[in-house]
């Protein structure tokens, strides 16, 4: 049985794989698939197999306390939440936040991306490129050499060097005690980078795993905490006064802005040095092996709300300019409007949960949460232990947000397609994306091939760029520019305040009493997995319905009333598997989209079982 | 990128100081009921005693591999955590050093476990790592409750719990007396927006709110099932 949908033809009739959970991602997922006699996957199904209720749990709360709840929805990305409901709060009650706040909370989201794009490569993606193991075998002065010819400016490269971090990784190996590597497909023919490259990747994983924690101190000193920074509505909960003392609680002086810029200089190093280098020459190792899956629909569907405006509330001055495109036509960029009941929707006829009239698609601002847990006729196994998903039915505690209908993919990747497109088009904000993009595409055809001596390519940005390797690429390129526009921000920071603007926050409509009775708003931001927005509905002062379309939502919803499969699903279509028993290629491209359940779905696990079962049927 | 440098280095943690770095962690989700023990634990530690020398205390929630930095930077470290180890709710153990990653690892029920295992076994392989770790359990009685708190039972045995962490806390050098002013709500580690009788007091309803989880995991404790 099968069917065409966006291109895709689905065919469920070969044998079915079962990866239960997917591992080393936030939350709990599974994933079915088929595969034909070749081993190529031709049918994919994926499942949030967690309950979601964090929207619930707001009503009648005080909106300005929202925040702080949504921050602990997760464990990977408490900034964004606080920040995108901060945002509906101010949106709903008409607050502009003043200059500096603007600026101070580009810098904090800006270094929460670089952060967890950094983790998620180097501690989350990297073990499904690199095989741990294989660096063992490695020769330290060959990794050296291979050091020097990815990135000639890293100081960190001497012989001694890698095989002092090779001697350590071997004595963890034989301790038995592999904690973060224990449940790698070690081996796998669909790893083929050679010994050094992975020594090399392993080591920057430590290097990344010292600098992340200096880098995330800039939220500890604009937002007072870490791992919970502070968030204000009206604007940022911090005090300037360039002047001060230091002393503990006292406003943030010059010294600490300067601590500030000290480490986005870091950042910008790490990632022109490490990052980028290792990203670009990991890419063009697995397409020299013909790697270039994983596009999925990140060609033709990607949607983002738009970020990072230079100009606090210009949208023509972001950054990195939002839209959607819709069937492969790079040349149109549609614009997005999160209010337009229209635009975004969200449909439920393959989620467990139930609407009056499950053809149609709910608004967020009227969005409804109510769980309908049913499983189809096909369905194997129980209720309370499902051997195998019946797709046609609900089959999923994710629900299918679609724009104007259409499926889309979310992320660094979207953002970067829909920024190249805009830069094509003559948008002046966004020009370093299509410097980066041109740049990464030059050196993965012909640059990093002739330094290791790999056959050169052709290949354009629109085929290198929606693939698994791509949205990998998209993530680095975004670090690194979110670094060099922090800078920016920086000085422009410290420039405001010293023509004399100390204002943080505006705090004109504090007192509820100046609120209108009734009023809805919306928030949006980009957050590291994609286009994050929040809906709320103030009633007498109090919340009176909160929804959040989250990335993962977006990019790991199942099917919808047509039939078509969301991005997840898409980008595992026509993968061949070098073996169906260890599911490297599934969690690779997977993990390229830095999947995030735990706020897309309910947040527990029976026995939280790391190693994923597998099983072929 | 001097930082880096610690990669290829063994020093210790606390840099040559006199007095060791001692971290205290409560970890957990304080939406998930009994699941913001550790949270909650953190918070009245802090609430109702002052220190000399002061331990860093920090509210680590969910955060998994981004506490990495509290662990290696502790030359002490004092975690409390809601643990399942299939005893009657409320039950306290206090684990140490060498077996705390075992007993984490043991029986995960939510994902910070996971993550916090990996954590320590990260920290090992920086070559930064507490010379003691001290680990106070609490068995839980209720998870599947999105948006309550504490239960009765988990709630009862806090005094114990604290006076065990206190006790810890004073064994590695630290004097502990009870608080004389109270705490200015700007220093708490837990947002005033999040304390314990306020997040209590402005829960909506169950009508409002639906609180239960997904069926396949609301499984009936069992022998096997703890």
């Amino acid at each position: 049985m099968g069917y065409e949908t966006q291109g895709f033809k689905l065919d469920d009739s070969g044998r079915r794989i079962v990866v239960d959970p997917v591992t080393r991602i936030e939350g709990h997922m599974r994933c079915e698939v088929n595969v034909d006699e070749n081993n190529v996957i031709r049918n994919a199904v994926s499942t949030g197999t967690m309950w979601r209720g964090l929207e619930v749990i707001l009503k009648g709360r005080d909106p300005r306390d929202a925040w702080a709840f949504v921050e602990r929805i997760c464990g990977v990305c408490t900034g964004c939440h606080a920040l995108t409901s901060v945002r509906a709060v101010e949106d709903a009650l008409g607050i502009e936040i003043p200059k500096n706040a603007h600026l101070i909370r580009d810098i904090m989201a800006k270094v929460l991306q670089v952060h967890d794009h950094a983790v998620h490569f180097y501690h989350l993606h990297a073990l499904d490129w690199v095989d741990v193991v294989s660096a063992l075998k490695a020769d330290p002065k060959a990794t050296s050499d291979l050091q020097h010819l990815v990135s000639p400016s890293h100081p960190m490269s001497s012989p001694g060097y890698f095989r002092d971090i090779q001697n350590r990784l071997k004595k963890f190996v034989e301790s038995g005690q592999l904690g973060p590597f224990m449940n790698g497909y070690w081996g796998n023919k669909a790893y083929v980078l050679p010994p050094e490259a992975n020594l090399m990747a392993v080591t920057h994983y430590l290097e990344a795993l010292d600098l992340q924690k200096e880098w995330v101190k800039i939220h500890t000193i604009f937002g007072g905490k870490n791992p919970h920074p502070n968030y204000l509505v009206g604007g940022v909960p911090c005090a300037i006064n360039i002047d001060g003392d230091g002393a503990a609680g006292a406003p943030i002086n010059m010294e600490r802005l300067n601590f500030v810029k000290a480490r986005i200089d870091e950042i910008i190093e790490f990632n022109k040095n490490v990052y980028i280098p290792d990203v670009l020459a990991i890419g063009t190792i697995y397409k020299a092996h013909g790697w270039l899956y994983g596009g999925g629909i990140s060609g033709t569907e990607v949607l983002d709300y738009g970020t990072y405006e230079k100009v606090s509330y210009d949208h023509s001055t972001q950054q990195l300019p939002g839209g959607a495109i819709i069937n492969g036509n790079w040349d149109e960029i549609h614009e997005v409007d999160p209010r337009d009941p229209e635009q975004v929707q969200e449909f439920v006829a393959h989620s467990w949960y139930q609407y009056a009239d499950e053809n149609r698609g709910l608004h967020p601002w009227d969005g409804v949460t109510e769980p309908n847990y049913v499983l189809g006729a096909k369905a194997k196994g129980t209720r309370t232990n499902i051997e195998q998903i019946d797709e046609s039915a609900k089959y999923s505690w994710i629900k299918s947000p679609r724009w104007r209908g259409h499926a889309m993919e979310v992320g660094p990747l979207a953002r970067y397609i829909l920024s190249y497109s805009h830069a094509l088009k003559g948008h002046k904000y966004c020009q370093r994306v299509k410097e980066q993009v041109d740049y990464s595409a030059m050196m993965i055809n012909s640059g990093i091939p002739k330094a290791l001596a790999l056959p050169e390519t052709q290949y354009t940005v629109k085929q290198l760029l929606p693939t698994t390797i791509g949205r990998t690429l998209a993530r680095a390129l975004e670090s690194q520019y979110c670094g060099e526009m922090m800078l920016d921000d920086w000085h422009e920071l410290v420039d405001n305040i010293r023509n004399g603007d100390r204002s943080t926050a505006n705090v004109d409509k504090w007192d509820p009493r100046t609120w209108p009775k009734e009023c809805k708003g919306v928030g949006t931001v980009a957050a590291p997995r994609g286009g994050l927005g929040h809906w709320i509905r103030i009633k007498d002062g109090r919340i009176e319905n909160y929804q959040c379309v989250v990335p993962t939502t977006w990019n790991g919803s199942p099917r919808d009333t047509k039939g078509q499969i969301g991005a997840f699903e898409a980008s595992l279509m026509n993968t061949p598997m070098a073996n169906p028993e260890e599911p490297v290629e599934i969690l690779r491209t997977l993990h390229s989209f830095d999947p995030c359940l735990a706020c897309s779905t309910h947040v527990m696990s029976p026995d939280g079982q790391e190693l994923s079962r597998v099983k072929v049927r | 990128m001097n930082t880096a440098s610690h990669v290829s280095t063994d020093t210790p943690c606390n840099g040559g100081r006199d007095t060791p770095a001692i971290v205290v962690l409560g970890i957990g989700n304080l939406l998930w009921a009994d699941e913001g023990f550790g949270v909650r634990c953190a918070e009245l530690l802090q609430r109702d005693h002052e220190f000399e020398p002061g331990p860093r205390i920090v509210d680590g929630g969910t955060q998994g591999l981004y506490l990495i930095q509290h662990v290696q930077s502790a030359d002490r470290l004092l975690i409390f955590d809601a643990i399942d180890y299939g005893l009657p709710p409320g039950t306290l153990r206090v684990i140490r050093d060498d077996e705390v990653p075992q007993y984490l690892g043991a029986r995960k029920m939510s994902l910070h476990q996971t993550g916090f295992q990996e954590v320590l076994s990260l920290a090992r392989l920086t070559g930064h790592y507490p010379e003691r770790v001290v680990l106070i359990g609490c068995q839980p009685e209720e998870l599947e409750d999105y948006g309550g708190s504490l239960r009765d039972a988990v709630r009862a045995v806090l005094p114990e719990a604290l006076r065990l962490g206190v006790e810890t806390l004073v064994e590695w050098g630290c004097a502990v007396r009870p608080r004389r002013q109270p705490l200015d709500p700007a220093e708490a580690v837990t947002l005033p927006h999040l304390a314990m009788q306020r997040y209590e007091a402005e829960r909506p309803g169950p009508e409002q709110a639906c609180r239960v989880g997904d069926e396949r995991f609301l499984v009936t404790p069992g022998p096997e099932h703890g």
